[in-house]
């Protein structure tokens, strides 16, 4: 289980940094996409990883770290408002400059 | 009404964004008079709250009456007060300026700005990393649509390279916040302190998570090998936006200074994690800096660059984690800071008079600004250091407090060097701005500089003379906030409690 999660991580995360450093714009914003997942992945382990356990603490009974997920959902949520805004700001530099390319120049 | 105090400063500019959204169909006037009103709010809340933690105690708030480490607080004091009195002054006058006409070349600009300034009051005011996290993303969602204001390829450009950079960012920082809680089970800076000194935690991975954690702050301060963004965004910003992201930087120097101070330095696991390689890398920020200002066409290129090497003046502090040296620190960021706001504002009214050639340092056309000469002479003399500014004075301090560190000759030979290269820089474009001019050009019409504007920079170029003058109370007061910085068993005390040293904690896997 801890090796699985671990081999995703990594995974997600290699793949996200190589497509970060594509010089254009779409596969920018896959590589952020992929490297917030891993991110995600990452801070919900980081509770420690339990099978069968709900996140509430109840007298007796197994239970899981409830603060990753409650960090891993607002991590989540700006994740997504922020990877909206940098796809506006792509498409925007496209119709400026008619390039995907991250360093596109005035349209001529 | 007092024990609500700290939230204030976070409540009262989230109001006005609300406020002007609901008004929105009511035309600027209206989103602009909430605006100014919730700025006039803050200033008196932030004096306020300095004037409360100068009592000595540290002011916790529990969000939700939950007490720490289990829900979120914020914690003021000396320092985060000052900081907030910072953020309220300069974004008032960047305010002021906005209202002549920036405002309305796209919209929701005062909304941003306000929601801008509830994520910058919130991560000084924080105490727990989590929700430094969280109000980090509030300011830098807000910085993003407002570096994009007012349209323009060179604008949506600047954006794309510095959204991405802080998206990445945020990911190194969430993987330092969950490895730190993977590591202590806290998020509480207070606790995190604790944690740090207890016996039996992974040492290598609270180093490495403390390193991460400091990485991310070096990015938004703009340290070297993290610093190739800031003059191209802050260049391509609006004016009024270019001022008040003067104090973004500022954020991540703050956040250094005090998980340094409060976390790292009292415990032995890390308390050398800073040294040997952020002085150092400081210092080639300023060097970079200055080069940077030497090369720049623009008059908002110099002012950029001159940010630049103040945010690696600054930075060169927090590795000696000592109060002297933190007190004129403090001193030094507070001219800085409004002196690179005045810069910005300046370069713009400058432009708006040389017609097509803006501030780029060519012979332009003739114009005749005595003021504006004036303010840009005060203004220039102190971000280069000269007697009797408040530039000069920071300085000073500076070097009087490191005289006896170990690298003195090192720091006193780079601040020295770049100190010349700026006050060369800035002669350099002052005297082709204002004397170099190119006869057979016709003159522009005038522009319509409004009195707002006017005002907005004269209030940002006062504190040039204001800082000098009162320069005792004020290196006082940054004295008295560097020395409770500095001493965390209070901080700890007072975020945790005295009655309750030892939490019972889960042991973990």
């Amino acid at each position: 289980m801890e090796a699985l999660l671990a081999t995703a991580i990594a995974i997600l995360t290699a793949c996200g940094i190589f497509l970060m450093l594509r010089p254009r714009t779409f596969s920018l914003v896959l590589g952020l996409t992929l490297l917030s997942y891993a991110v995600n992945l990452f801070l919900f382990a980081s509770g420690r990883l339990r099978m069968d356990a709900p996140p509430l603490i109840r007298e007796g009974a197994a239970y899981t770290d409830p603060l990753p997920q409650a960090l891993v959902l607002t991590a989540i949520v700006i994740g997504f408002g922020m990877t909206a805004y940098l796809v506006m700001l792509a498409l925007r530099a496209l119709s400026e400059s008619g390039d995907d390319s991250v360093d596109a120049k005035e349209k001529t | 009404m007092i024990q609500h105090a700290a939230i204030l400063p976070i409540l009262i500019p989230f109001a006005a964004a609300l406020l002007q959204l609901a008004a929105k169909g009511y035309g600027f006037a209206v989103q602009r008079a909430i605006g100014l009103l919730g700025a006039l709010l803050g200033i008196f809340a932030a004096i306020w709250l300095v004037q409360l933690a100068d009592a000595g105690s540290v002011l916790v708030y529990a969000l939700g009456n939950w007490p720490a480490p289990f829900g979120i607080v914020l914690a003021v004091d000396r320092l985060a007060a000052l900081m907030v009195l910072l953020t309220a002054l300069l974004s008032g006058a960047a305010l002021l300026y906005a209202t002549a006409g920036f405002d309305e070349r796209g919209r929701h600009f005062h909304p941003l700005f306000q929601l801008q300034l509830v994520g910058l009051q919130g991560a000084f005011l924080t105490g727990d990393l989590f929700n430094l996290f969280v109000f980090f993303e509030v300011m830098l969602l807000a910085s993003y649509a407002l570096l994009a204001h007012g349209g323009g390829l060179a604008r949506t450009r600047a954006g794309l390279a510095y959204v991405a950079l802080n998206l990445a960012g945020s990911a190194l920082f969430l993987i330092a916040l969950g490895l730190l809680y993977g590591t202590l089970g806290t998020l509480n800076l207070a606790d995190v302190a604790l944690r740090l000194q207890a016996p039996g935690i992974d040492i290598a991975l609270a180093r490495l998570a403390c390193m991460l954690l400091i990485a991310v702050f070096a990015l938004k301060a703009a340290l070297l090998p993290l610093s190739f963004w800031l003059p191209h965004a802050y260049a391509a910003a609006g004016a009024p936006v270019a001022a008040l992201f003067v104090i973004m930087t500022k954020v991540g120097i703050v956040a250094i200074l005090r998980v340094q101070a409060i976390a790292l330095a009292p415990a032995t696991a890390t308390a050398d994690l800073l040294d040997n390689w952020l002085a150092p890398l400081a210092l080639a920020t300023v060097l970079f800096a200055a080069a940077g200002a030497f090369a720049a066409t623009r008059l908002r290129d110099l002012a950029a660059w001159l940010m630049l090497g103040s945010a690696g003046t600054l930075l060169v502090v927090p590795a000696f984690a000592q109060s002297t040296v933190t007190a004129a620190a403090l001193y030094y960021l507070l001219q800085s800071t409004f002196v690179a706001a005045a810069l910005f504002l300046l370069a713009e009214l400058i432009a708006a008079r040389r017609g097509a050639i803006a501030d780029d340092f060519q012979n332009g056309p003739a114009f005749h600004a005595p003021w504006l000469a004036l303010a840009f002479l005060l203004a220039a003399a102190s971000a280069a250091g000269l007697p009797p500014f408040s530039g000069f004075l920071g300085k000073l301090m500076l070097l009087t407090a490191l005289r006896d560190s170990g690298s003195a000759a090192a720091i006193w030979f780079v601040l020295l060097v770049s100190g010349l290269l700026v006050m060369l820089a800035l002669a350099r474009s002052g005297s082709r701005l204002f004397w170099a001019r190119k006869p057979d050009l016709p003159s522009p019409a005038a522009p319509a500089v409004s009195g707002r504007q006017t005002a907005a920079t004269l209030l940002l170029v006062a504190p040039v003379i204001l800082l000098a003058l009162f320069a005792r109370p004020v290196a006082d007061y940054a004295a008295r906030a560097a020395a409770q910085l500095h001493d965390p068993q209070a901080y700890i005390a007072a975020v945790l409690g005295t009655h309750n040293p030892e939490i019972k904690r889960e042991t973990r896997p």
